[in-house]
């Protein structure tokens, strides 16, 4: 199993769940519909890419145990409040471009040809998280915010692309001691809340339910 | 025995399931038709991954190859094949007759926000350029929500990818 598509995957699935808690609790109306639209959109990479890696994308999607998932802590995060919601999104779509740059050039056609698919929507949630930025960004609680969340986002990315990310962040790289516990490969226990969430109509359902 | 021309015409009456003024040929999301021995290859590329009415499209490919007594196979092509500029000119008529304001045609790079605040985009109503854009994001993944100032009447824009 490819790691990088696998966490790729995990990511947009989680973020895709995570948005989607603010369907109807949003601010305002315009941003029911921008995170539900960006939460759908998620889950609908998630599942492309799910497809590429195995036969049953639901299968991969649900029914691993919780230790086998790839996802960054970045974005298991419970976020309460809008200027971490925000923070996160920008964040996470800045380390996301770099990624999925990167996936554009892979010597696979069809993981190449999926990331630039992928690519032209993010497109949009991207000028939606920079449109928020630039609204937020004198704001001292978007500034604490991207404080806290900072060296989650320079965890989701391997270390060879956290300089590229500290770059277009206008940051510094997090110390080895701000990173512990942030970096994927570990989990925070926010995801088994989550995870026990999203798998319930699964495991409730019979074997071979058909919908 | 049935011939690509047929297959082709079929799919001119299958109607998007969110936008059902337009037909999937319309949509341009029909990438290719081959036709051997009784059966149907299809190759369709999706619009936006998350879009829900995927399934539904797929399976009324499949259907309509069926319904002519052919054995298709239709096949989910997921690259960057597909944009908005696939759309007909018939589809983007329909769209602006249905009051969506057809996609701006797709220029080098990935859209941006100073393209959708300060390009021109057309009411589909009263045909004014004095719009302006309400939220990127609307009631499907493809469209946006503008509103015009000449007659006052908001509308949905279908994105560019």
């Amino acid at each position: 199993m490819n790691e990088l598509l696998l966490g790729l995957a995990d990511d947009e699935l989680v973020i895709g769940w995570r948005d989607s808690e603010w369907t109807g609790i949003a601010p305002m109306l315009e941003e029911d519909v921008a995170f539900s639209s960006i939460a759908q959109n998620e889950i609908g990479h998630a599942r492309a890419v799910y497809e590429l890696l195995a036969e049953d994308a639901d299968a991969l999607a649900f029914d691993r145990p919780l230790d086998a998932y790839r996802c960054a802590p970045l974005v298991e995060l419970r976020l309460l409040d809008w200027a971490h919601a925000i923070a996160r999104r920008w964040l996470y779509e800045v380390a996301d471009e770099i990624r999925i740059a990167a996936l554009m050039e892979d010597d696979d056609a069809r993981v190449a040809g999926l990331a630039a698919k992928i690519n032209r929507e993010e497109a949009y949630h991207r000028m939606h998280a920079e449109m928020w930025r630039e609204r937020l960004a004198d704001t001292p609680q978007f500034r604490a915010a991207v404080e806290d969340l900072w060296p989650y986002a320079a965890g989701m990315l391997p270390a060879k692309q956290r300089e590229a990310l500290a770059a277009r962040a206008h940051r510094s790289l997090p110390s080895d001691k701000l990173l512990l516990g942030k970096e994927r490969g570990g989990h925070t226990e926010q995801l088994a809340e989550l995870w026990d969430e999203m798998t319930m109509v699964r495991h409730s359902a019979p074997a071979g339910a058909q919908w | 025995m049935v011939t690509v021309e047929q297959v082709w015409d079929a799919f001119g009456e299958i109607p998007d399931p969110e936008i059902p003024v337009v037909s999937l040929v319309d949509l341009g999301v029909i990438r290719s038709v081959d036709v051997e021995n009784g059966h149907v290859r299809v190759e369709f590329t999706p619009t936006f991954l998350g879009c829900p009415a995927l399934e539904v499209m797929k399976r009324a490919l499949e259907e309509k190859v069926a319904g002519l007594g052919a054995e298709p196979n239709v096949q989910v092509i997921q690259d960057d094949s597909w944009s908005t500029d696939k759309i007909t000119p018939a589809g983007r008529e329909k769209l602006r007759a249905a009051g969506f304001a057809p996609p701006a045609p797709r220029e080098a790079g990935a859209p941006t926000l100073v393209q959708l605040r300060v390009n021109v985009h057309r009411c589909p109503y009263c045909n004014s350029t004095a719009t302006k854009l309400e939220n990127i994001f609307g009631p499907t993944p493809c469209r946006s929500l503008r509103y015009c100032e000449s007659c006052r009447q908001p509308f949905e824009q279908f994105k560019t990818i």
